[in-house]
């Protein structure tokens, strides 16, 4: 299977790749890992007569913790499943890559060429706005930083223009006494997009048995992934047992917008919200301290 | 426009004047008759394409040979000993009747190959895990796990 030709440049600085974009606008593609680019060039869907590789210029990759998640747009995500402080602290985050695609993919796929295709599928997308990242973007005029809440405009639309770069993800600590958890909902084991995607953070207060802070965020039970506001609502100072988090469930079911796809049903979607946001949220708990596992011990794994 | 590129190819350097649009399974198989690598599905969906780069596995479809520049890669070619003597996943594939047809079994040993330089001791979930990019349509994988777990419990 052949690619089309195509110029090929591989920057070693953001404002060379900046001048680059400057100079072939429509006609350049960034490649980041290349597993969707060379894909789509593949499958005849995309033919750039230029390519721009972001992977030489050294400060868009690594993971930083600085007060606040520091994670450059050309990590792959197999850095990420790797990364202990991830794992600690950011848990739904690494759920998310673990089983992304398989080792192969993931040894050069990276988080923000994730994020950038915004298929409605991508993994990273819901824990990334369950953790209320933002997103900082380069371009000839400077920087700015977008909520990723604003940054997804439809199925594989974004905000970004064609002469800018996405270089890091800029994420927030987690308060004490939190735990979190993504479940990616497929139908076999591996090498599988998602039917849905529920990240689930919760935030208990001192005495660990109520929810001082929620946050639900849904992927492919809309457009673009989602937030369930009404479910975090109807979940701020509830006691966190399993029965609330039915409901929460069945409450950010009403508020979704599944589509019937070539991979499910909407019903089914929605049914699957219901579930999977206990079942997260029991994984959360899990993660929390066994007091907290027990409450939600009968919830099925 | 081509462009010159040199890497280290099964432990030896090499150089290759190679097309931007050329991949780095068509450079290997093409250019260099290296053709045990082999092309599946050509999207990073079977895993037949594995090679080894830098001490990581990727799918040689979609890594662009221009890319290869000054890295280090290792092919099923590079597995035996300059003498023929078998690497031990090799051995065991064929004593275990890890292999069928035959052509998914580069890619799987290349896979096993990293697997085990990272986690010499993995579980059978783990192995399962690490060889879940890896498509075989004949052998129903048991064979190929007991295989691999053959030799992690040889270290």
């Amino acid at each position: 299977m052949h690619l089309r030709k195509f110029e090929y440049f591989e920057p070693t600085t953001l404002r060379e790749a900046l001048a680059l974009l400057r100079q072939y606008k429509e006609e350049a593609k960034i490649i980041a890992g290349g597993t969707d680019l060379l894909v789509q060039m593949k499958q005849d869907n995309l033919s750039p007569e230029v390519i721009i590789c972001l992977r030489s210029i050294p400060e868009l990759s690594g993971i930083e913790l600085d007060g606040e998640l520091k994670i450059g747009s050309m990590t792959t995500h197999r850095e990420i499943e790797k990364s202990s402080v991830i794992r600690g602290s950011f848990s739904l985050l690494t759920d998310a890559v673990d089983n992304l695609g398989s080792i192969q993919i993931r040894n050069v796929a990276t988080i923000g060429g994730n994020i950038c295709n915004a298929a409605p599928s991508a993994d990273t997308a819901p824990p990334l706005l369950a953790l209320k990242a933002e997103v900082e973007v380069v371009g000839l005029e400077g920087k700015r930083i977008v909520n990723l809440k604003e940054f997804f405009l439809g199925p594989n639309q974004t905000v970004l223009t064609p002469n800018e770069i996405l270089t890091r993800f800029l994420i927030p600590q987690l308060p004490p006494n939190s735990g979190s958890a993504y479940i990616k909902h497929t139908r076999r084991g591996a090498m599988d997009l998602p039917l849905l995607g529920v990240a689930v953070i919760v935030n208990l207060d001192s005495d660990g048995k109520s929810i001082k802070e929620s946050r639900i965020a849904l992927g492919l039970a809309a457009p673009i992934p989602m937030r369930a506001s009404a479910a975090e609502k109807f979940l701020q100072s509830k006691p966190f047992r399993i029965e609330i988090l039915r409901k929460a469930g069945e409450i950010a079911a009403f508020e979704a917008h599944p589509r019937t796809s070539m991979r499910t049903t909407a019903e089914y979607r929605r049914e699957m919200i219901k579930a999977l946001i206990p079942r997260a949220a029991a994984i959360a708990a899990e993660r929390m301290s066994p007091a907290c596992a027990r409450e939600f011990a009968c919830e099925g794994k | 426009m081509r462009k010159n590129i040199s890497f280290i190819l099964n432990g030896k350097e090499v150089s290759a004047e190679v097309e931007p649009s050329m991949t780095l399974l068509e450079l290997l198989r093409e250019e260099f008759g290296l053709i045990g690598t082999k092309e599946g599905c050509g999207y990073g969906e079977c895993g037949a394409c594995t090679v080894i780069m830098d001490d990581k596995s990727v799918n040689s479809c979609l890594v662009l040979a221009i890319q290869a520049d000054d890295k280090n890669i290792l092919t099923v070619e590079g597995l035996a000993s300059e003498d023929g003597t078998l690497h031990p996943l090799q051995k065991a594939f064929v004593e275990h009747g890890a292999v069928q047809c035959g052509f998914c079994t580069p890619g799987m040993l290349m896979s096993a190959k990293a697997l085990l330089d990272e986690k010499p001791q993995p579980t059978e979930k783990e192995i399962r895990a690490g060889m879940a990019g890896n498509l075989c349509r004949c052998t129903g994988y048991v064979k190929i796990v007991e295989a691999i777990k053959a030799v992690s419990e040889e270290k």
